[in-house]
């Protein structure tokens, strides 16, 4: 009874606080607004994202998706937020593994290894990543032109304008079965013995759908090849440099998060009988697996930050796209909001992803 | 990074004009039509260049040099005569615009083309077209491509943020063949591409070739193709809103035509100033009402050519037979010796 105006007034305090602080945070956003669009007006300029739509008017070295130069500006960004995105994924993905497989193999018992893996780690954790970078696309442009190309096997061809390798034609249909797979993959537990039939089925469906596909093959025609898909030098030298760093970045983490696990767990578990491998596999490992998880985050998150670096080398990523289409129009601060965004939306993506998988860490290891 | 970072504070200064302080106040000054006096009591003109051999290099002594550096003292020389009250801001071409927009310099003279989009979207402004250019390939000897249309696949390097992009698509387009665009902004990344072979094709304008050309390690190996597929008339840009100044940097820029149509050079200054014909007197300041508007010294033709000379000694310092590039002046000659620069008349 004597607590409530107490409480009464602390409730009304802090809604007061809140309300002028989002009235604080408001105003400055209304005058950054208001500054920037009067500027703009004064030098006769507007802004606004008409230009999307409006033909981009340049052409795109490498790209996923169908571009030429008569599509719009949003494809072409667009076709630009795929490249980024693709050497992410994949520069996430290899880094992880091969950051783990390091990380591994600095706690070995095997003093050389420990010794090869650990200059490894100090040497590329200590040059800088576009230097990385720079030396890697240099190698790689070193590589014979296209007419005296390496060629390995049939159909594949390593020359100065990349990798090119076959490539299946694949149909809507074949697209289908590889979604219907991976659901079935992922649903395989649950659905137990028909889970299991599901996945078989559809897994020999996909095959028997690749298998059937149009393989088109690269040749070489006039100065460069047709056919196939090549993998420029620039995407090969960027997937490169991130993967190198990063992976050495994952596997300075993962030493940290086994290391940080009592030494008595490893004890406890060898004294129960179970092997090197197994007291890693089911007792190290699941508990150093929730100290990881937040710094494999930040590190992907970094990972994508630090595929910007793309402009150095012209790889057409999406902020080299977006400086290009900013410059070509004149809207230079859509172009920067945009990238801005992209970002953002990216890392916080992938940040939701992991804490998921970390809570689901946290909830299995509780029941 | 350092060039979003770039690009970053340029897009936040023109976002909040008071936030740096010189730079606000020379781009409002613009607004309200005074640069000319801005720039008068500031007693320095900035001037935006683009570092290239022959339009903008700095020499042994840090002094710079080249075509387009001569036309940045020149407008010095008119205010002040003094061709070194000039700050020189070098700027990669996606800078360029936000550069300007933002009051960072005061005028780019910085082989920038006239186009319509940027004069009718991009509130920029263009002065006196003092160089006719277009875009062409530099290929090396050994390819034996002696039309762009046998180079068909090819992979072009090109520099980003420049119309050269776009007319690079259009000329693909054009004539129905492909180019692989392999996109690098830093020049000697660009010129690396080319020597290790990673491009078959630089495209560039023309003078830009020339200048690209000397940085080759071996520049017998290439060769420019004559064609030219693009109009690139180079202007200096000034922002919108500015009468006064656009006048003047005019002016300035078509003094050098005229004075090398009369024939006047930096040797024989001292016999013209005497001369008795009224259209050069008029030129010259000795006869008032001609030169001497916008509050400007009546002499400054005079302290031009006094300093750097006419427009033909200004290439030929920079960019004629004599070096390195040995650009001919093709277009870029008097429309009475068969080319194309015309100043209005002084009078």
């Amino acid at each position: 009874m004597i607590a409530s105006p107490v409480r009464r007034r602390a409730s009304f305090r802090s809604i007061a606080i809140h309300g002028l602080a989002l009235a604080a945070t408001a105003l400055v956003l209304w005058w950054f607004w208001h500054s920037a669009t009067n500027a703009l007006a004064d030098r006769g300029l507007s802004l606004g994202f008409g230009f999307l739509k409006q033909p981009a008017n340049f052409e795109i070295g490498e790209t996923w998706l169908r571009f030429d130069a008569g599509r719009s500006n949003g494809r072409a960004i667009g076709v630009g937020l795929v490249n980024t995105v693709v050497v992410s994924a994949l520069g996430c993905l290899l880094s992880l593994v091969i950051g783990f497989a390091l990380g591994l193999m600095r706690l070995s018992s095997n003093p050389p290894l420990r010794g090869i893996v650990r200059g490894y780690v100090e040497l590329v954790r200590n040059v800088p990543l576009l230097l990385l970078l720079l030396f890697l696309v240099a190698s790689l442009h070193g590589l014979p032109p296209p007419s005296h190309a390496l060629h390995p096997a049939r159909g594949i061809y390593l020359s100065n304008r990349g990798l090119s390798l076959p490539a299946a034609q694949l149909g809507v249909i074949t697209l289908g079965l590889l979604v219907v797979a991976m659901v079935a993959v992922a649903l395989r537990r649950r659905l137990g013995r028909v889970g299991d039939a599901a996945m078989a089925l559809s897994i020999a469906a996909l095959a028997a759908s690749v298998a059937m596909a149009r393989w088109d093959a690269p040749h070489l025609r006039g100065l460069d090849f047709t056919g196939g898909r090549t993998l420029s030098p620039e995407f090969a030298a960027l997937l490169a440099a991130l993967v190198l760093h990063h992976a050495a970045n994952v596997s300075e983490v993962v030493r940290g998060a086994i290391q940080a696990v009592s030494a008595g767990q490893q004890d406890a578990a060898r004294a129960v009988g179970l092997s090197r491998w197994q007291a890693m596999r089911f007792v190290i490992l699941p508990q150093a697996l929730r100290a990881m998880v937040p710094l494999l985050a930040s590190n992907a998150v970094s990972l994508v930050k630090n595929s910007s670096l793309a402009v150095a080398i012209g790889f057409p990523d999406v902020v080299s796209i977006l400086n290009t289409t900013g410059n070509q129009t004149g809207h230079a601060i859509e172009t920067m909001l945009m990238m801005g965004a992209i970002y953002l939306a990216l890392s916080l993506a992938i940040g939701a992803v992991l804490e998921r998988y970390n809570r689901r860490l946290l909830t299995n290891a509780d029941t | 990074m350092r060039r979003l970072l770039l690009a970053g504070v340029a897009a936040a200064s023109m976002a909040c004009g008071d936030g740096t302080h010189a730079a606000g106040e020379s781009a409002r000054a613009s607004a309200r039509g005074t640069l000319l006096s801005a720039v008068r009591a500031r007693g320095t003109l900035k001037c935006g260049i683009s570092q290239a051999a022959g339009f903008a290099t700095p020499d042994d002594a840090g002094r710079w040099r080249g075509f387009d550096v001569d036309f940045c003292r020149a407008l010095a020389v008119a205010l002040w005569n003094d061709p070194d009250k000039v700050i020189f801001t070098p700027f990669t071409q996606q800078q360029r615009f936000s550069g300007l927009q933002s009051g960072e310099v005061d005028v780019l003279v910085n082989g920038t083309s006239m186009t319509s989009s940027r004069a009718l979207r991009m509130g920029l402004r263009f002065g006196p077209i003092y160089l006719y250019d277009g875009q062409g390939f530099l290929v090396a000897k050994t390819l034996n491509a002696s039309t762009p249309a046998m180079l068909d696949g090819a992979a072009v390097c090109v520099q980003p943020g420049t119309t050269t992009e776009l007319t690079l698509a259009d000329y693909a387009r054009r004539n129905g063949i492909k180019f692989r665009p392999v996109v690098i902004e830093d020049l000697r990344s660009l010129v690396g591409a080319v020597s290790s072979g990673r491009c078959d094709v630089i495209t560039q304008d023309g003078a830009g070739l020339a200048t690209t050309r000397t940085m080759l390690p071996h520049p017998r190996d290439f060769v420019i193709l004559p064609e030219r597929f693009s109009k690139e008339p180079i202007a200096p840009v000034v922002r919108a809103g500015d009468d006064e100044w656009l006048a003047f940097v005019n002016w300035v820029f078509w003094s050098t035509m005229q004075a090398e149509e009369f024939g006047i050079t930096q040797q024989n200054l001292a016999a013209h100033a005497s001369s008795t014909d009224p259209a050069i007197r008029r030129f010259l300041g000795a006869e008032p009402g001609v030169t001497d508007g916008l509050g400007l010294d009546p002499q400054w033709t005079a302290h031009i050519i006094a300093r750097l000379g006419n427009y033909g000694e200004i290439y030929e310092r920079n960019l004629g037979a004599s070096t390195a590039l040995a650009l001919p002046r093709g277009m870029n000659a008097p429309w009475n010796a068969g080319g194309l620069l015309y100043s209005p008349p002084f009078r």
